[in-house]
């Protein structure tokens, strides 16, 4: 049976997937989103939360880029909380719990939504080559689908085992089957494949817990949402259990640690060490007499709760044991054991910046599949692998986000230059130009973009470029007119009197110094929306610094504006060390400034580099 | 990369002179020169020929095999007799095999940097090596040339690695169970690699002198015995010395070791009034020269005192001269009392040069200079609490980087040129 053919395929339906069909139908390519379950897209498979440290970053620059994860977040968000509050706006991170059933909803409800994009249910069983280069995939009934470019994001699908003490079960997720024949078709076509795992705890039954025991979590008072479309949340907030494991839980733990999967000797891949099993834990941490839990119901109505921080690969019944010897869970039910899960990955050093794996032009790769882990990094991933692969299918240039510019631009990078050891998971440290890449403009770092790409809709466009215009008229009025020390000193501001006329602008950079202090000096200023002073606030405390960054990221963006030809042949570049030379065959960096970044590059390394691309400009010019 | 060679000693006549060739093609180079070469790490004694088979000189042939070789490549050095010709003639053969060519100055050397077998820092310790005339100038050259502003770097970098490891905590990992308070812990490590830092500053400025070598000015009245007392130091006469007052018009130097240091004596115009234009010009060149010195020894005449004389320069040392009539203080004419002169002159520059400072070339203070900027602030936000952790991170960053440039990991390119222009071909 042969069908229309399509411009883009995604493979998947979890946040690497949605993001990716989305983005690749918004980039006006004709999409099909091929899943083996319709009802598991959008599904969160591990915690019941989005965003976070880097992770809420992320979601943001989704979001300015016109994606669906922070509508969908914001539409299903019960407990908003702001981390890192206390601390500078560059390293505060939004995060809420999220309703399963409203997150899965919301995306599900966008998909449909969009134009340009269908939904295929089946199992992509096969890819169809021909001459060296995709051009679609089979099902495994035996059905064809040709398109010009295919997303492959198939999370932990590829050659998934699930691990539940010494009992061992095929399956991508809890409850699914596992993607083996494609898998299969991966490793014939001689991928760079490793293997990785990672773990989720039990699920307890809400109404055996005894909440009353337990200190709660409130949500935020006044919430930060993740999407510059949304004003506020819409779903009821609620709060979330503490608490912790004690000697008891410890004691099971241990004397029952040869009956994990992970410390029994069955599991090979590598876990993330930020996300440790709670075996890990008491192992690792074997001074510390008790860890924390967070107990995050999953959903408004739903009666099933998430331990965070209790993953585990033990036996179903130490499982309970140990659950039972916390305080508050004494009579808990487990609804579903916790369970340990390995996976295959590609080696994402393989890919180019555009996510395409190049040995197989016009195959994107997404998500898990690249070693990452958390909902936010695989989402980023589709985006942009959506984006390319349409814009490959449309004859348009690629786009690519650079280091300086967003956290998309990080994590894709450090992916493909140097590559992953353990499940890759976004951190604010992670990003060099931290104090420019904030949540709170993201927007304005990367709606500009989207819109010359074409992929934001006529409202997210409206509302960017009036709240651009009223930041322009806040800066125009911090900075044109100048105060006396004693003008600003009647504002309550401690100043020094020494006769220096200062900005706005400049005033705001002083510690404790706030929008209500400069409402009393610019009245304009003051009939500025909230947002937009907060907003300008915060760009006066970190001007010196990004300014000084500056330079930086200009000789960064000389660098990566610096081609390397994809078929340089390192091998005649005379005094490369042979391990650098293997490094250099391995990742081809697209860039000089990507190849600056490959782990023990050296600058004399660099200047062979440059010097060869500059000698086969030579000889073809 | 092509195979490079050259001579590794000096040019002209002399006992032995080596001719080192290094790359890919070296041993195939030395093989069409010397039939079969010894064994990886060996020495033999070879019959050098060229294509013609006409016979050029009998040598050692050393074989270093890559990576065990000064440049890390596959290396030869032939050890010839030291003639002119026979040099001309092994480096003609060596270029007519067609696979080697002429090394530009400093490139065996850039070659040992590319291929990590040496940093930047002991690049500037071999080429100060290879300078060196002095004791103490060749133990501070070693001391660079050894590795010890890696190991200074690498000291501090772990420390702000530390103490940015445990700051980054506090922010990525807030919603985890965050350590303990970091604080004391963060202060200690940068207050100790302040510390450390702060040494390399003070001590810079003799290291820097030890490298270039100290001048010590000589002045005084006309007439006092400041051109006996260098020529006595010099141990040959050197300047004019005659009864005419203002014999001495320009400032006349003299290079000494004095145990270790290099020194050079300053020998100046007498200062006084005059109306001749050229002797003017002299005691004004006298004085700026004795500004810039790092010592200034005042000579007296102590025939015929002067009192209330003022030179115009800060004095360090003041010896009355003429012992030889006086009986009081030194006479440069017989040389009594001169030891005394110099060992209080060895005795106070020795007192500028600290063991501990590694740091003695422009580019290493500026690259220290950036990193005690970076943590001076960092030091300044840590005390003004933990709401700027991120800038603090951003400090601390900034700080390794700029050690991370002393040994040159990074930000190179711009000063390899330099570096490499101050060697000879060879080295």
């Amino acid at each position: 049976m042969k069908q229309t053919p399509f411009d883009v395929i995604v493979i998947g339906g979890g946040h690497a997937g949605a993001e990716a069909a989305h983005a690749s139908a918004r980039a006006g390519a004709r999409t099909t989103l091929v899943t083996m379950r319709a009802d598991t897209i959008g599904v969160m498979s591990c915690n019941p939360a989005i965003g976070g440290l880097g992770k809420g970053h992320l979601v943001r620059e989704i979001d300015a880029m016109g994606g669906i994860m922070g509508l969908a977040a914001d539409r299903s968000g019960i407990q908003f909380r702001l981390l890192n509050r206390r601390k500078g706006p560059a390293v505060r991170g939004p995060r809420t719990q999220s309703d399963r059933a409203l997150y899965k909803a919301a995306i599900q409800d966008l998909l449909g939504q969009q134009p340009n994009l269908t939904i295929l249910v089946g199992e992509v069983a096969d890819l169809i080559l021909r001459d060296g280069r995709i051009e679609g995939v089979g099902l495994s009934d035996g059905s064809e689908l040709r398109a010009g470019a295919v997303v492959l994001t198939t999370g932990t699908f590829l050659r998934g085992v699930i691990h539940i003490g010494d009992r061992k079960l095929e399956g991508g997720r809890m409850g699914d089957r596992p993607s083996n024949r494609l898998a299969q078709r991966l490793r014939d076509l001689d991928l760079p494949l490793g293997r990785l795992k990672t773990g989720t705890p039990p699920r307890l039954r809400s109404s055996s817990i005894a909440w009353d025991s337990l200190d709660m979590q409130a949500p935020d008072d006044d919430p930060m949402l993740f999407s510059y479309l949304s004003k506020a949340p819409t779903a009821r907030q609620i709060s979330c259990g503490i608490t912790h494991t004690n000697a008891r839980t410890h004691e099971i733990i241990s004397g029952n640690l040869s009956r994990s999967a992970m410390y029994g000797g069955h599991i090979e891949g590598v876990g993330p060490r930020y996300c440790p099993s709670i075996e890990d834990k008491v192992v690792r941490f074997a001074d510390k007499s008790s860890h924390q839990i967070f107990l995050e119901p999953e959903g408004l109505d739903s009666d099933v709760v998430y331990p965070n921080g209790i993953s585990t690969s033990l036996p179903e019944d130490v499982q309970e044991a140990y659950v039972r010897s916390i305080v508050g869970l004494e009579q808990a039910e487990i609804l579903q054991p916790g369970y340990a899960i390995e996976y295959d990955y590609v080696d994402p050093q393989r890919l180019t910046a555009e996510l395409e794996l190049p040995d197989l032009p016009g195959l994107f790769l997404a998500g898990q599949i690249n070693g990452t882990t958390g909902y936010e990094e695989a989402a980023a991933q589709g985006l942009m692998a959506g984006l390319n692969a349409a814009r490959r299918v449309l004859g348009h240039a690629p786009v690519i986000l650079g280091r300086a510019e967003a956290y998309i631009g990080v994590l894709i990078d450090d992916l493909v230059t140097r590559g992953v050891t353990e499940p890759y998971r976004m951190f604010t440290s992670r990003a060099e130009y931290r104090l420019s890449l904030r949540a709170d403009n993201a927007d304005q770092r990367l709606t500009p973009k989207a819109d010359t790409l074409g992929v934001i809709a006529e409202d997210r466009r409206v509302l960017f470029f009036q709240k651009m215009e009223a930041l322009d008229r806040g800066r125009v009025l911090l900075s044109t007119k100048r105060f006396t020390p004693r003008d600003i000193a009647v504002t309550g501001i401690v100043i020094n009197q020494d006769g220096q006329r200062r900005s706005g602008m400049e005033i705001l950079a002083f510690p404790d110094v706030g929008v209500e202090h400069v409402d009393q000096l610019i009245p304009e200023f003051a009939a500025l929306p909230d947002e937009v002073r907060t907003q300008l606030a915060i760009e006066a405390t970190y001007k010196t610094y990004v300014d000084r960054q500056q330079r930086d990221a200009d000789a960064l963006r000389r660098d990566e504006d610096l081609i390397i030809p994809r078929t340089l042949a390192y091998a005649e570049i005379g005094g490369l060390s042979n391990e650098l030379r293997g490094k250099l065959d391995r990742i081809r960096p697209g860039t000089l400034g990507q190849a600056g970044r490959i782990d023990g590059m050296t600058p004399a390394a660099l200047a062979l580099i440059l010097t060869r691309i500059r000698h086969e400009d030579r000889r073809r010019a | 990369m092509q195979t490079i060679f050259a001579l590794a000693t000096a040019r002209g006549k002399s006992g032995v002179a080596v001719i080192r060739i290094s790359g890919p093609d070296a041993h195939q180079v030395a093989t069409c020169l010397a039939g079969d070469l010894p064994r990886p790490g060996q020495f033999a004694l070879r019959t050098l020929r060229d294509a013609s088979e006409l016979l050029l000189d009998e040598g050692l042939v050393l074989r270093f095999d890559a990576p065990r070789s000064f440049t890390g490549e596959d290396t030869v050095e032939l050890q010839l007799h030291g003639s002119i010709a026979v040099i001309r003639a092994v480096e003609r053969a060596i270029a007519e095999t067609g696979l080697a060519r002429v090394a530009e100055p400093g490139e065996f050397t850039r070659r040992a940097l590319m291929n990590g077998n040496l940093d930047l820092a002991q690049v500037e310790g071999l080429s100060d090596l290879i300078a060196a005339e002095t004791e103490a100038q060749r133990q501070q050259a070693q001391g660079l040339f050894s590795g010890r502003m890696r190991k200074f770097a690498d000291r501090c970098r772990a420390d702000l690695l530390r103490a940015a490891a445990l700051i980054e905590a506090t922010i990525d990992f807030a919603d985890e169970e965050v350590p303990v308070d970091v604080s004391p812990e963060v202060g200690d490590l940068i207050g100790s690699v302040l510390g450390a830092i702060d040494e390399q500053i003070s001590g810079f400025s003799g290291a820097e002198r030890l490298r270039h070598g100290f001048e010590v000015a000589i002045i005084g009245q006309p007439n006092v015995g400041k051109s006996t007392l260098l020529n006595r130091i010099a141990g040959r006469d050197i300047a004019i010395t005659s009864e005419i007052a203002g014999t001495t018009r320009d400032v006349l130097e003299v290079r000494v070791d004095l145990d270790g240091l290099p020194v050079t004596f300053l020998d100046t115009a007498g200062l006084r009034d005059s109306d001749d234009v050229i002797e003017k010009i002299g005691v004004a060149r006298a004085r700026e020269r004795a500004a810039a010195a790092d010592l200034r020894i005042l000579l007296e005449d102590g025939v015929e005192p002067t009192h209330g004389f003022d030179p115009g320069v800060a004095i360090d040392f003041r010896y009355e001269t003429k012992s030889d009539i006086t009986g009081r203080g030194i006479s440069a004419f017989t040389g009594e009392g001169i030891d005394r002169l110099l060992a209080d002159v060895s005795a106070a520059l020795a007192d500028r040069v600290s063991d501990t400072a590694i740091a003695s070339h422009e580019r290493h203070r500026q690259a220290i200079m950036r990193a005690r900027a970076s943590l001076a602030e960092a030091d300044l936000v840590f005390h003004a609490g933990i709401e700027g952790a991120e800038i603090l991170a951003l400090h601390l960053r900034d700080g390794a980087r700029a050690l991370d440039s002393l040994i040159g990991r990074m930000d190179v390119e711009a000063v390899l040129g330099e570096i490499f222009a101050q060697f000879c071909i060879g080295k």
